[in-house]
Formats: structure tokens, C-alpha cells, sequence
């Protein structure tokens, strides 16, 4: 499905000098950064850094108020459809009367249009999803049934099954296990592999580490940019956290 | 037999039983939205706002539901724009509007002879009093409102469960916001005369609340509640009847006891199911003990 991306246009995400504002406070300024297709972006910062804000402002959520975003040639908002995002565990409703299989679902409604339902096919595109994922056979199930890693692999199935350009996640390490998060790193390197840019804001350093190409260090403003190999540094990372953080000797 | 038969030979009262189940399916399936989008406090703003409308209407002498289609209108649209912006929180600009429109109701009405009589039968309802021209405006308004309702129910669905996703995705969500208080709003106004402004909100979110405790699937849900709001409002009609009660009022208690009872009873949530025995893997799972192991029977 995700794989069937043949991109040879290219689609890498521009973010352009972007500000974005929660009424008169700037939340956040001066982001500028390229990612190209398939490549894994970490986004780190302190809390109240922006760094949710800066996946909402690319979601569309929340407007920017400066600046521009765009995903190959084209203003991001007209791909919109190409943007899966994976909310933080607290933002969803667990107690909301759907099943996992709802849930993935949703993920087909903007390829339906307006008045049509999702079909076999979608079905069977979800059902193949949660099957990737290891949910195989639980697709009946009310999503307040599963663990905490089982729900985020659930919404991971919702973005694969969207085909998108762009998967953004937001804090999703939040009370997801070892055996868990295996599954996690094994799905994004999946989606990195067929183009997709996948983007993940967290205040998990080992992850960030572990898992990224690239990385993006918030504090209200950005404070560096680049492969995580020469950017995940000592010296960026106090500038960001402003020695709220014990610094490890990083990058090594 | 009687009990149920001797009601019916009133023409009254069979346009009364007509108007419950069209306004029982309406309530029951746009009150899952309601109740799901976490509108019942704006559904109940706009009750009360539409009622100058309704006192309007009514002292001009023409069908309440034209002054209540118009005070639903700039309400629900006062509503969603005032929600946007962020200059006083959104509970309390609410509550400033419903309040005003409602003592604004009052005010008028009070410059009205038999003020309190008119008063009474049009803050509670008078369902016995509905006329034939009543029940056609229902159901032309109902097959609308459930139709439109039905037409965009994934994207109804979608915004409710996560808004944030639906506008990542590209979803106008502030309109359908506002459709959506518009159905409620259209809603509201044709089920006036069932149980009046004041209590309206009980038809809209009791039902509802009582499916979802019965069931784990919305489909269902949205059946369930269209059954148990039809069957409080012919029961309720019927008890009414017999002892004598305000209609509305006994329709809502009815309403209200099949909530109770399904609080009890339900399979799964319900508060003896919950003692026998909790199950386990409900509601926030945070343990996890291997992958793809059921955490129910872990």
C-alpha cells in the first residue's frame, strides 16, 4: 500500500522561516528547514518548546502566522489528504464507541470523497494494516481493549493505510513498552523506505538517537537543524535545554 | 386492553403519538452527535435562546416554528464564531448569550395579558395541543435533518472522535461544526412542542447516554437511542394520559428511568457488571505483557 509510492516528483517537506502564535504569545519563530522524501525527522525541545506546536502548524491544526510550509512544489494544505497525523495518547477519546477497524478506516475517508463509504477494499486495506502491525484478528474490538502500545498501533495502522507523504507523530513514545516500541521502530524505518517523511516530536533524547535521520531542536525558536549524527551534539542540546538536561555525551 | 386503546380514539392523541416518534427518531440519532462532540451544554444554549423566537411567533400569531428557526439560526452561528475567537472562554460566552436570549423571551412575553398561562405551556411543551400542520413541519424537518445527517455520517464520525486528525486531513471542521449546530438547532425548534425549552435537552442527550451504555458500537448506538427515545415518548404520552401528568415532563422521567435502569443493568458498564466482576483490559491499559497477547485474558 504505502509502498506503491512510485515519487519520482519530488516531495520533500519545506518549512520556511515559519511562526506560529497561540493568540498575541509567539509560541513559536524562525523555523526554516528541508526534509527530503523517506527520511525520519526528530523534533526535540523542553516542554512548552513548540514542539507539538510545530506538528500542528504542519497539519494544518493551527495557522502559522508567518512563513510557509510546503510539500514538493505544491502549498502543504492542498496535499493535505498526504498528511497522516498520529495524535498524542492523552488528545483521543478512548471511551468514543468505535473499533480498531473504525479507526483504521477513517484513515480511507478522504480518498472516498464527500458521500461515499469505505468499501471491501478499504476493509481489506485496514484489515491488511492491522495485520502489519501484529492487531491481526482484533479489528472487532472496542480500541479502550488494548494496550497502550496495541492503541498506538492502531493509529500507525490509520497512517499506513492513508498512503500519505507525511506521517507526523506527536509524543509517541508516551506508555508504550520495549517490545512495543520495536514494532514502532520496525513500522517508521517501513515508511522511511517507501519515500515517506516521517516526523516525530519527542522528549525522549535515547529515541531521538536511536531512531532519526535528521533533527530539529526547538525552544520557542529553532536552535539547530541537521543530521542527528552532527547535530545531536553537547553543545546544541544545552543550547536547547538550556541545562535543564544532563547532558550525556551525545553523538558519539 | 383500555389502557392502551381508549387513548388512541382521540384524534389529539394520535397526532400526539405521531409527533413523539418523528421527533424520538430525530432527538435519539442527532443526540448521539450531541452527546459524542460534547455539545450538550450548547445544546442546551440554544434551547433557551430560541425561545424569544418562539415568543415572537406566538404573539404574532404565527407557528412557533418559524421565530425559533430564526433565533436557532443566529444562535448556532453566534455560537460556532464566538467559539472561535479567543476573547472570553467559550462556557462563558455561552452562558452570556443563552442567558440574555432567554430573559429576553421572558421580558416579552411579560408585556403579554395571561402572561403566566402562556408562559407555562410554552416553556414546557403541549403536546396534546399539536395540530395536524404541526406534524407534517416535523417530518418535513426530520427527513432533512436525518438525511443530511445519515448523508455525512463519516465525517460527523471523523470530526467527533479526533478533530485534529479530520483537519489534518483536510476536513472543513468548523463548518461542519456549524452544520452540525444547525441540525441540532433545527432539531430543537421542531421538538419544542413535545416537551418545551427547558427540558428539550433530556430528549437529546438521554437517550443517547443510555445507549452507549448498551453497546460498544456506534451503528448500533445511533439504533439503540432513535428505539429508546420512540419508546420513552409513546410510553411517556401513554402514563401521561392515565395520571393525568404534564406530557413532556412524563416523557422526559421516562427517558430518564430507562437511563437508570440501563446504568444498573448494562452488560458491560453497567454498575452491576462492574461489581460481579471488572473486566480486565477496560479503559486505559497501561500494562502490556508481550505482543500480540489479549489483554483481556492476560
Amino acid at each position: 500500500m504505502s509502498g506503491t509510492q512510485s515519487a519520482p516528483a519530488d516531495h520533500s517537506l519545506h518549512l520556511r522561516d515559519i511562526e506560529a502564535s497561540y493568540g498575541s504569545s509567539v509560541a513559536l519563530r524562525s523555523v526554516t528547514a528541508d526534509i527530503r522524501p523517506g527520511t525520519i525527522a526528530g523534533v526535540i525541545g523542553p516542554n512548552g518548546s513548540g514542539k507539538s506546536t510545530l506538528l500542528k502548524a504542519i497539519a494544518g491544526v493551527l495557522p502559522i502566522s508567518r512563513g510557509s510550509i510546503r510539500l514538493g512544489d505544491a502549498e502543504i494544505r492542498s496535499r493535505a489528504s498526504q498528511v497522516a497525523f498520529v495524535p498524542q495518547r492523552e488528545e483521543v477519546n478512548w471511551d468514543f464507541p468505535v473499533t480498531a477497524l473504525d479507526v483504521v478506516l477513517m484513515g480511507r475517508y478522504r480518498s472516498k470523497g464527500w458521500l461515499r463509504r469505505p468499501g471491501a477494499t478499504d476493509r481489506r486495506m485496514a484489515e491488511a494494516a492491522l495485520e502489519r502491525l501484529g492487531l491481526a484478528g482484533m479489528g472487532e474490538r472496542h480500541i479502550s481493549q488494548f494496550s497502550g502500545g496495541q492503541q498506538q498501533r492502531i493509529f500507525l495502522a490509520r497512517a499506513m493505510v492513508q498512503e500519505p507523504l507525511l506521517v507526523l507523530l506527536d509524543e509517541p513514545f508516551t506508555g508504550v513498552d520495549v517490545t512495543n516500541r520495536a514494532i514502532f521502530h520496525d513500522t517508521i524505518r517501513e515508511f522511511a523506505a517507501s519515500g515517506i517523511i516521517v516526523m516525530i516530536a519527542t522528549h525522549e533524547l535515547a529515541e531521538v538517537q536511536l531512531t532519526t535521520d535528521v533533527v530539529l531542536c526547538l525552544n520557542r525558536r529553532m536552535v539547530a537543524f541537521g543530521p542527528t549524527a552532527t547535530t545531536y551534539t553537547a553543545e546544541n542540546l544545552r543550547a536547547t535545554f538550556g541545562g535543564q538536561v544532563a547532558v550525556f555525551e551525545a553523538g558519539a | 386492553m383500555n389502557y392502551l386503546t381508549e387513548p388512541l380514539s382521540y384524534p389529539f392523541m394520535q397526532r400526539a403519538l405521531i409527533e413523539v416518534t418523528i421527533v424520538g427518531t430525530l432527538c435519539g440519532l442527532i443526540g448521539c452527535f450531541v452527546v459524542l462532540r460534547g455539545l450538550a451544554f450548547i445544546g442546551d444554549a440554544l434551547a433557551h435562546a430560541v425561545f424569544p423566537g418562539v415568543v415572537l411567533s406566538y404573539i404574532g400569531g404565527r407557528s412557533i416554528l418559524i421565530g425559533a428557526f430564526a433565533f436557532g439560526l443566529i444562535t448556532a452561528l453566534g455560537i460556532g464564531i464566538l467559539s472561535r475567537s479567543r476573547r472570553v472562554s467559550e462556557d462563558s460566552a455561552i452562558g452570556v448569550i443563552f442567558a440574555a436570549f432567554f430573559a429576553l423571551g421572558v421580558v416579552i412575553i411579560s408585556r403579554q395579558g395571561g402572561f403566566r398561562k402562556d408562559l407555562g405551556s410554552l416553556l414546557f411543551g403541549n403536546i396534546l395541543g399539536v395540530s395536524s400542520s404541526d406534524v407534517w413541519a416535523t417530518l418535513v424537518v426530520a427527513i432533512i435533518v436525518v438525511a443530511v445527517t445519515l448523508a455525512l455520517l463519516k465525517e460527523f464520525t471523523l470530526v467527533a472522535f479526533d478533530p485534529t486528525m479530520a483537519r489534518s486531513a483536510g476536513y472543513p471542521v468548523f463548518a461542519l461544526d456549524i452544520l452540525l449546530l444547525l441540525l441540532v438547532s433545527a432539531t430543537i425548534v421542531v421538538s419544542l412542542q413535545t416537551v418545551g425549552n427547558i427540558l428539550i435537552l433530556a430528549l437529546i442527550v438521554t437517550p443517547p447516554a443510555t445507549a452507549r451504555l448498551l453497546t460498544d458500537r456506534l451503528g448500533r448506538m445511533m439504533v439503540a437511542s432513535v428505539l429508546i427515545a420512540i419508546a420513552s415518548g409513546v410510553a411517556g404520552l401513554f402514563i401521561s394520559y392515565h395520571a393525568a401528568t404534564a406530557g413532556g415532563a412524563t416523557i422526559v422521567l421516562t427517558a430518564t428511568a430507562a437511563f437508570l435502569i440501563a446504568l444498573v443493568f448494562a452488560p458491560n458498564h453497567g454498575l452491576l457488571a462492574g461489581l460481579v466482576g471488572r473486566r480486565r483490559g477496560r479503559h486505559h491499559v497501561h500494562h502490556y505483557h508481550g505482543a500480540g497477547e489479549d489483554p483481556e485474558t492476560a
